[in-house]
């Protein structure tokens, strides 16, 4: 277990400590949402339903699965959902 | 920190001799006067046999009392230290405890040895731990379960090479390579005109690698890129490939082994990579001048993440770059120009200067297009070869320069935007004119490299240099 580290800003500090989030879309026309199942039972139900809604907004979805909820995605799967959409969901549901 | 009672104290430790020598002593302070308090700094165990010994192995209580040497006597008197005797002196021992016949059977003199709290890296540490640091920077906590080289890359403070994390006791120990003061304003970096303390300018030098000893150069590079006439802000915003190419001469650059010699130029050399390295860190971190937000330029160059090495004065031809620019011989300086890659200069076959001269004005004439004259300096690296045939023959720097200036003058006619079939070149009305290739102190020339080679380098410089762009700028190094 790494021990928590302090470190001095080598800013100007302007920034806010705590880092932002990156911007939400203003507008989710023309987008491709990721729905990203992480093998939990019965996530691919919740997903279904939420790629019939997104769908029906004109909206393209694609689909990718995490071998197992146990561990982090694989990298490569992580490259595909960063270089094919500009969002993700992620079901996290049992 | 428990404040010691009145009485005495001594500071010792095991692994010292000198303390284990003095123990009998000790014992004869304590049976004679009972306030006696002992802080042993490696092991609470010694001296056996003494009642009063306090476990100083955390070096708090050394560190209050700014131990340098143990055994250390020390008499308190309400509360106040009064006296303090180091190492083992017998009679500064008898004198300050009061009892003539201390010690005697011991040797008369013993010096002691170097405490702990002072050993090398403690005393930083200490001062942290004991909340004698004055820094102002925020504190930014690196999170429990991420690796603190990973948390400087996401907070978007390197330069895409890992940096050394920049915390508390390595900043401190950065700070011991000047004598300025940590608050003190070195001046604003642009673009965001952001004050940088020597602080900040240390926070940045821990990460891109410095040792503490090289403090002074960098913060010389960082005042001289703020001087008016080096316009770093155009420089970090322009579309073009430059950036601050650092140059030191003097005393300075062996003193901290920088490297003028063989691949001076390139990979390396610890002083030279990360001095260069700071000075582009500062200017990302404390200025925010980062590519694709203001740093504009189209392709950039590997010298973006560090280039600064230092003149190779022994053997020279001719005198230093800081000599010519009106500084002494002993002063350590350290010189700015606004410059992109290195374009190398090859002639094996040369053997008079003006045969070299020849080549050399050639090759300068390609800096940036062979058509277009006085838009960017140049910075010529003449190598120890090279340099040779020059010395050999007796010409100066003066002379080479005036042969350049010389071979260096082009019709307009050549010029012009058409001429050769290329659009690029002056505007038409220069047709009659003859024009030199690069502006009066356009051309700077330098000695380093190593002593195998008939090459010299070609650092071409910013289109835009000169008054209404980027000057070449010295500032002499100081402590």
């Amino acid at each position: 277990m790494t021990k928590t580290t302090i470190l001095l800003d080598p800013t100007s500090e302007n920034a806010p400590e705590r880092r932002k989030r990156l911007p939400r879309p203003a507008d989710l026309q023309g987008l491709t949402v990721g729905l990203l199942d992480i093998s939990k039972a019965r996530g691919d139900i919740f997903l279904d339903e939420i790629e019939a809604r997104l769908s029906g907004k004109g909206m393209k979805v694609k689909r990718y699965q995490k071998p197992t909820f146990a561990r982090t995605a694989p990298v490569e799967l992580q490259q595909k959902i960063s270089t094919q959409c500009d969002l993700v969901i992620e079901a996290l549901a049992d | 920190m428990e404040k010691p009672p009145d009485g005495y104290i001594v500071f010792c430790k095991r692994a010292c001799e000198t303390c284990a020598t003095v123990v009998p002593a000790m014992k004869e302070i304590a049976e004679a006067i009972a306030a006696l308090t002992i802080y042993c700094q490696d092991d609470p165990g010694f001296p056996e046999g003494l009642p009063g010994v306090i476990d100083d192995t955390a070096l708090e209580t050394s560190f209050y009392f700014d131990i340098e040497t143990v055994p250390t006597l020390i008499r308190m008197e309400d509360g106040q230290e009064t006296g303090r005797a180091v190492g083992w002196d017998r009679a500064e021992w008898r004198r300050l405890s009061g009892m003539d016949g201390l010690g005697g059977d011991l040797p008369e003199f013993r010096p002691g040895c170097g405490a702990k709290n002072v050993e090398p890296g403690i005393a930083e540490e200490l001062a942290v731990r004991f909340g004698k640091v004055p820094l102002a920077s925020r504190r930014i906590e690196s999170p429990q379960l991420e690796d603190d080289v990973e948390t400087c890359f996401t907070r978007g403070w390197t330069d895409g090479l890992p940096v050394v994390p920049p915390t508390e006791v390595r900043v401190v120990r950065m700070l011991r390579g000047t004598d300025r003061a940590a608050d003190e304003v070195v001046g604003r970096i642009p673009p965001n005109q952001a004050p940088c303390t020597v602080e900040k300018v240390a926070i940045n030098a821990v990460m891109a690698g410095c040792k503490p000893e090289y403090m002074p150069v960098v913060l010389a590079a960082v005042e001289a890129a703020l001087i008016d006439d080096f316009c770093l802000h155009g420089l970090l915003a322009t579309t073009y490939f430059s950036g601050p190419v650092v140059v030191v001469n003097g005393p300075v650059t062996k003193a901290i082994g920088m490297n003028s010699g063989v691949n001076a130029l390139g990979q390396g050399n610890r002083a030279n990579a990360t001095i260069g390295r700071t000075l582009q860190l500062v200017v990302r971190n404390v200025g925010g001048g980062r590519p694709d937000e203001i740093d504009r330029s189209t392709l950039g160059n590997p010298g973006k993440y560090t280039f600064c090495f230092a003149e190779k004065e022994d053997d020279s031809p001719w005198e230093p770059l800081s000599v010519e620019r009106g500084f002494t011989k002993d002063a350590s300086t350290v010189t700015l120009f606004a410059g992109d890659g290195v374009q190398a200069v090859f002639d094996q076959l040369s053997r008079t200067p003006e045969s070299l001269a020849r080549t050399y004005a050639l090759c300068l004439r390609n800096v940036a297009h062979p058509k277009i004259p006085m838009a960017a300096d140049a910075m010529l690296v003449v190598s120890p070869e090279h340099g040779r045939i020059f010395s050999r023959a007796g010409w100066t720097k003066s002379r080479l320069r005036e042969e350049l200036d010389g071979l260096l003058q082009f019709p307009g006619a050549d010029l012009v935007r058409g001429a050769g079939g290329i659009a690029e070149g002056v505007p038409e009305a220069l047709k009659e004119a003859t024009l030199p290739k690069f502006r009066p102190d356009g051309l700077h020339i330098v000695h380093a490299g190593g002593t195998a080679g008939l090459f010299s380098a070609i650092i071409g410089g910013w289109v835009a240099s000169g008054p209404k762009g980027s000057q070449s700028v010295t500032k002499e190094v100081r402590s």
